[in-house]
């Protein structure tokens, strides 16, 4: 799915739009999604922060949110997922703040990884292991 | 001008010279075999403010025995560091001496021979004369409870956690956190934190489950002897995975380090001289964050149940441990100038109750709040020939007992009791009465299932269970030690990751390996899920008691540890 500029409009009245990853026959690795987002260009380590729970409370609804100031767009994925893409947020020039929050599914324990295109062309990237744990018997 | 590492550095060297610190003044007792109140309580004021710190009591009113852990083992950067030290190697690091007060109060070794030289530890009574001696002292004390208040008894039980609410508030608290207490539903909590609690129940880590904002209060400031004293809470991070979270569902927890930096930095922006975490992390968890979060003066760490003689540093950060089940109070003493803290004092003080006079006014309370309950908590059930403790990482005896308990009442091949840290231990040839029983059963999600697992989902689910233990990364352990096993020997090896720690599964009934295919006859409780049915585990180990009379339990060989 390619955003229009219609759809930029639509939803992008503060400056943000949101696309979940289009569904693909055969599921997209991390590795893939991450390789078509950055051309293999080289990522920083600092320049996005991503804010996800340790262990999560609750598997099907895992809050996620990351700021990356500077950002063009940010893509989000989740590489223990049967398809690992999430979502791409695309920030236009009169976004404020370049952040937001989404709650997404998790299979199991995986990392959930933020990619942030610069509007410099540059790649940041951030991951956190998020646990998703059967229960156990905290004392 | 020295810098503020070296003070604190400065203060713990001369304090323990000086005698004023746990250590040296322990020391000094050992050597002159004298135990009395006043060498109990001796203390020479130091700086300007005083915190007082229990925490972890699982509703234990009354002076108790409790076994310090044999096994508590630590992993990655925490192998061989306090708290995971224990025995002969706990004397030696705090340099302690055999036999002595404080290796009876602190270790596990001689237990039952030290507790008949020492006595019970604990009882509200007695931790009453020691706040009041404090305050007498230092008025201005600020008297801070970690949570695991409410929940561990039959009376708090029967009461939904009235009497402890009744007892804290006239202790005088002016703060605590949370984790079993809301194990009593939301409604409950509320109640209480609305109409009951005389103090702040503070959580800067709650947030509201649909829209993940801050649901309680975070913090309290406190104005002390001309000095403004923030008290961050942080309650249990896991309470929605360890415990039923169907009970508070209207709640999210997590560690949420960004938002205790956050937090920190707001009461610093509010020109606070001290910043103070009241914290229910557990001690690794809350080692890790005092290395991340940068501005908190003091962390008065719980959960995990440990009780250390002298405070941990961390960088600028000290942390105190005070133990669990009413055996501990600590006072800790602080010089705070210009918004700095410059240096510290602390006593960790063990609450031997032959030692210390009861205070007449919360006897009184204490034994109000017993009265209603006193035929039924007082039957004895049987007896035990056998030593019966818990804490430790993996089976105890009273473990073993109650594992025994679920295998023979609910017709089982294997037994699963929750790895929790709470539980009172009994000495041999004494009487279990049903107050005993409830000291390490009292829940209110106690029903026992029965239920068919594979034996591959067993697998599964002990290692989900010691990655919550073992794993490296403190953040991703709960704080509780290894699921209890009935009917199943297997071997663990704790350094390695989830999925390979653990081997030779085996039912110890006929010598078989677990095969991952069969299904396996499982009880089991205290099950996290909605809608669990059976008898409460305190009954069916009641009825399990009163079949055989006196409990008599074979060592236990079955869990092999390796890699430690």
């Amino acid at each position: 799915m390619k955003l229009t500029r219609r759809d930029m409009l639509a939803l992008g009245l503060g400056g943000i739009a949101a696309a979940a990853l289009p569904y693909q026959a055969l599921a997209a690795s991390a590795d893939d999604w991450t390789a078509k987002f950055t051309g293999g260009a080289a990522m920083a380590d600092a320049g996005v922060t991503l804010t996800a729970p340790e262990i999560a409370e609750n598997g099907n609804t895992v809050p996620i949110s990351f700021e990356a100031p500077g950002a063009a767009s940010v893509m989000l994925l989740a590489d223990g997922n049967p398809e690992a893409g999430v979502a791409t947020f695309n920030f236009g020039p009169s976004a404020g703040s370049r952040m937001a929050s989404v709650r997404i599914r998790l299979s199991k324990t995986q990392n959930v990884i933020a990619i942030a295109k610069m509007e410099d062309g540059s790649f940041a990237k951030a991951s956190a292991t998020v646990k998703v744990t059967i229960g156990g018997c905290g004392g | 001008m020295i810098s503020r590492r070296e003070f604190l550095q400065a203060s713990v060297a001369a304090s323990a010279l000086w005698g004023a610190s746990g250590i040296g003044n322990w020391s000094r007792l050992a050597a002159q075999q004298v135990l009395t109140q006043d060498k109990l309580l001796e203390f020479d004021s130091f700086g300007n403010v005083t915190l007082i710190h229990v925490t972890d009591i699982h509703a234990q009113i009354v002076p108790i025995w409790f076994r310090e852990p044999e096994i508590n083992l630590g992993v990655g950067e925490a192998y061989g560091q306090p708290p995971h030290v224990t025995g002969a190697d706990f004397i030696k690091m705090f340099n302690l001496q055999k036999g002595s007060p404080e290796a009876y109060a602190l270790t596990y070794d001689d237990y039952v021979a030290l507790a008949g030289t020492y006595g019970k530890m604990g009882g509200m009574d007695r931790i009453a004369t020691v706040v009041k001696a404090i305050r007498a002292a230092r008025p201005d004390s600020i008297l801070l409870d970690g949570g695991d208040t409410w929940h561990g008894s039959y009376t708090s039980y029967k009461t939904n956690a009235q009497d402890m609410v009744n007892l804290f508030n006239a202790l005088g608290t002016d703060a605590m956190t949370s984790h079993w207490e809301w194990t009593f539903g939301t409604a409950r909590v509320k109640e209480i934190v609305e109409t009951q609690l005389k103090f702040p129940f503070l959580g800067a880590n709650i947030f509201d489950a649909e829209w993940d904002e801050p649901a309680f209060e975070p913090y309290k400031i406190f104005e002390r002897g001309g000095v403004r004293v923030a008290v961050i809470g942080q309650a249990f991070p896991y309470m929605p995975i360890a415990n039923p979270k169907w009970m508070f569902p209207e709640y999210s927890f997590g560690i949420r380090e960004e938002r205790m930096q956050e937090v920190v930095d707001e009461v610093r922006g509010q020109g606070v001289d001290l910043v103070v975490c009241l914290s229910h992390n557990g001690f690794d968890v809350d080692k890790k964050m005092a290395g991340r979060v940068q501005g908190i003066d003091v962390i008065l760490t719980g959960h995990t149940h440990d009780a250390l003689p002298e405070p941990v540093l961390v960088g600028n950060t000290i942390m105190i441990a005070s133990g669990s089940h009413g055996k501990f109070v600590s006072r800790v003493d602080l010089d705070v100038r210009d918004g700095r803290m410059m240096g510290f004092r602390h006593k960790l003080i063990p609450i031997f109750s032959d030692v210390i006079t009861p205070d007449p006014d919360m006897a009184g309370l204490v034994e109000a709040e017993r009265a209603p309950f006193k035929a039924e908590i007082e039957e004895v059930v049987g007896k035990t020939e056998s030593l019966l403790y818990r804490r430790g990482n993996f089976n105890g005896t009273w473990d073993d007992l109650i594992c025994n308990a679920l295998l023979s009442e609910r017709d089982a091949e294997i037994a699963l009791s929750p790895g929790v840290r709470w539980g009172t231990t009994k000495l041999p040839g004494e009487d279990i009465t049903r107050e005993d029983i409830h000291t390490v059963t009292s829940m209110t999600y106690g029903q026992v299932y029965r239920t068919e697992m594979t034996g591959e989902t067993l697998h599964t689910v002990m290692e989900d269970v010691a990655d919550n233990l073992f794993n490296t990364d403190p953040y991703y352990q709960q704080g509780g030690d290894m699921v209890r096993v009935g009917g199943m020997g297997y071997t663990i090896d704790v350094s390695k990751p989830i999925g390979e720690r653990i081997t030779g599964m085996t039912l110890l009934k006929t010598g078989e390996p677990i095969d991952p295919a069969r299904s396996y006859v499982v009880a089991g409780w205290a099950s996290v899920n909605e809608g669990t049915e059976g008898p409460q585990i305190w009954d069916l180990v009641e009825s399990h008691i009163r079949k055989i009379g006196t409990v008599r339990l074979q060592p236990n060989t079955s869990v092999v540890i390796k890699g430690a």
